[in-house]
């Protein structure tokens, strides 16, 4: 061997086998990797739960009421021809943004209201007004059913001690539409609430300063500091809170179960009433479908925005 | 521009801390006056009471023949430049300079007339279009100046306008607000906690201290005639030695501070009446770094030779710091780089009594 002519036997081969190692240990060092593998769980999950029953409600939505044959685009078709998921589209849209812009609005006021009461005092009062978020949906709105009861409840009750007549709540579409929306607006107003109250309190003191100085009046910091630098904030609140709303199901199917004559209706429970009720679930699962454009489009330009602002301010 | 005035300003806290005790302050028209002093000496608050970000407990604050404290802060009429510029980080840098006048109603080419004026001045001109965010540290400082400047407000406020930026930009930056001010010659207060700041850029510094003013003086006259032992430690860099001392007869009928059993300096004949009051009494004697220095053969009236074991030398380049210990009490020394010092070793000094201060040790007062 010393004469270095003869080649010791297994030194070409163990060459490749640790090559291949080294390719191995590469690829499990290189950081995109190891994201990935500390993902895979979370993708798994989301694969299971997410996209295949999207894509499963899908294939569902162009099937025949027995499910035995493909229809393409017909339930789609027979949805829209139909006056009730015309109601449907609308209540769903009127719901959604109705309780969205009043829980905003209601939000943004009540987290100034907050931000101004000082130190320990702020506490008590942000834990009181978060109970209507922890509260389970359905217990509460059960409780809200009652108040709206015709001839027992809370608010005839306060109506008659001023001589005015009993209100039908849920019984009367547009009433029942409001209340729908009042419960809703009531459950949701204190997620608005403490996120722009965070957002508030990340404003820098300095630029209210800067804008007293400036000359800028209460309206105007409002205007010109604090609702831009809370733009992220809001676009996104909106954007999720519309999202959740327009799914919404426990409120509706609870108080007026999409009553008076189909008025409260929104997808979720109209695709619960012809697929569940009915047993027409690919008519059902046509239904929810048409919520997945509009909250697409929404996403779309929200998240743009949100983007390109967080690139202007992160400093 | 205008005159501002502090009259018995008190600044009292919830808790009954009072930040400000009582200051009288008289600051003319076109002057740049800087306040400084340590951390929570008061100097902010005055600021920002002058300002109206803050309510004044008691006292009044004018500003232009008016007393202003129930003015807010929009009606004062004054510009703000915050430490950490404090710029909307939603708008262009035109339109952060252009805010106040928007705000005030000014016509559009006005607007751009003031704004492009003062781009001028602080050579941001090619910046106009761009977001703070996208601005270094030293042209964000611009920016809040222009911010400033473009409102002609009747006076300037500093609030630390320097702190945020690094030691070489910081110099720089010091420049241009002495130039600026040079410009515009409108009234400026500037607050700030380096001496050096303050002695650069004032007419006038107010030196702070705890809730009071220690001293109000020209940069000179505060570095020459301190008026508190805070004063003369706190202005010049080093800072002033502090050396408990007792005054006695010395030789010639003379008088002479004794520091040591084996260090007493002759107090120069022209002091010796100042002096002579406080003869067999332990005072505090202050003589700046820059007044010890290496030894001379031909010594001045008022020159002494001290010998001095040496601790650390640091050579600075264009000069040497050397520090001893007197008796356990830190002293330094400025030596010609050339002299030759070595840590152990005894070197020879000059001290210029001439520059000597001598100091009530419970009072603090320079006598």
């Amino acid at each position: 061997m010393a004469d270095g002519t003869s080649v010791p036997i297994d030194v070409i081969a163990p060459a490749r086998v640790r090559a291949r190692r080294n390719t191995m240990q590469r690829f499990a060092q290189r950081r995109s990797t190891t994201g990935f593998l500390l993902c895979l769980p979370l993708i798994l999950l989301i694969a299971a739960f997410v996209i295949y029953p999207a894509f499963y409600a899908i294939y569902l939505s162009m099937l025949n009421k027995k499910m035995t044959a493909f229809v393409g685009l017909g339930n789609f078709q027979f949805l829209l021809k139909r006056h009730t998921f015309q109601l449907v589209i609308f209540q769903s849209c009127l719901f959604a943004v109705t309780s969205v812009v009043l829980k905003a609005v209601i939000g943004f006021i009540l987290a100034h209201l907050m931000h101004n009461i000082p130190g320990k005092n702020q506490r008590i009062w942000r834990g009181l007004l978060l109970v209507p978020w922890v509260i389970p949906l359905a217990l509460s709105t059960l409780t809200w059913w009652w108040m709206f009861d015709p001839s027992y409840s809370a608010f005839n009750w306060v109506l008659n001690q001023f001589g005015i007549a009993n209100v039908p709540w849920l019984g009367v579409g547009w009433t029942a539409r409001f209340c729908t929306i009042a419960v809703n607006v009531w459950y949701g107003t204190p997620f608005f609430m403490i996120m722009y109250l965070a957002a508030l309190k990340s404003v820098p003191e300095q630029l209210y300063e800067a804008a007293a100085i400036d000359g800028a009046n209460t309206i105007q910091k409002l205007f010109f500091v604090t609702l831009p630098m809370m733009r992220n904030i809001i676009a996104i609140t909106v954007l999720f809170s519309l999202i959740v709303t327009f799914a919404d199901f426990d409120i509706v199917r609870i108080l007026t179960a999409g009553g008076p004559q189909d008025m409260t209706h929104v997808f979720a429970t109209y695709a619960f009433q012809i697929g569940i009720q009915s047993g027409d679930i690919p008519l059902g699962a046509a239904d929810s479908l048409f919520m997945f454009p509009i909250l697409a489009f929404a996403a779309f330009f929200v998240l743009r925005g949100v983007t390109r602002r967080t690139k202007e301010i992160a400093a | 521009m205008a005159e501002v005035a502090c009259r018995k300003v008190v600044k009292e806290y919830d808790a009954g801390v009072q930040a400000v005790k009582g200051i009288d302050l008289d600051i003319a028209d076109h002057e740049f006056v800087v306040l400084v002093g340590p951390s929570g000496c008061g100097k902010s608050t005055t600021l920002r009471m002058i300002a109206g970000l803050e309510e004044v407990t008691s006292g009044e604050i004018w500003i232009d023949g008016d007393v202003v404290n129930d003015v807010p802060p929009r009606d004062r009429d004054i510009a703000m430049v915050f430490q950490n510029y404090a710029l909307y980080p939603h708008m262009s840098v035109f339109d952060n300079m252009a805010f106040g006048l928007k705000l005030r109603k000014f016509p559009k080419h006005e607007i751009s007339r003031r704004v492009d004026e003062a781009a001028r001045i602080l050579d941001i001109t090619p910046l106009l279009d761009r977001k703070p965010r996208a601005l270094s540290g030293g042209q964000r400082q611009r920016v809040a100046m222009g911010r400033a400047i473009v409102r002609n407000p009747k006076v300037f406020l500093f609030d630390e306008p320097l702190s945020n930026l690094d030691a070489k930009l910081r110099v720089q930056m010091r420049t241009e607000i002495k130039k600026v001010h040079q410009t515009v010659r409108t009234t400026t207060v500037y607050v700030t906690h380096d001496q050096v700041e303050a002695m650069t850029l004032a007419d006038r510094v107010v030196v702070m201290n705890g809730g009071n003013i220690e001293q109000v003086g020209a940069p000179q006259e505060l570095y020459h005639h301190p008026a508190t032992r805070f004063v003369a430690g706190f202005i010049g860099s080093p800072a002033m030695n502090f050396l408990p001392c007792r005054v006695q007869d010395g030789a010639n009928g003379g008088l002479a501070v004794r520091v040591t059993d084996s260090i007493t300096l002759p107090i120069p004949p022209n002091r010796v009446d100042r002096y002579g009051k406080f003869k067999d009494r332990s005072m505090v004697l202050g003589l700046r770094p820059e007044h010890l220095f290496e030894y001379h053969e031909q010594a001045k009236p008022g020159w002494t030779r001290v010998d001095l074991p040496v601790d650390v030398v640091e050579p600075m380049g264009m000069e040497t710091m050397v520090h001893f210990f007197v008796d356990g009490v830190p002293v330094c020394a400025r030596v010609d780089p050339a002299t030759h010092a070595e840590p152990n070793e005894i070197l020879p000094l000059t001290a210029d009594l001439n520059q000597m201060h001598l100091m009530e040790p419970e009072t603090g007062r320079v006598v």
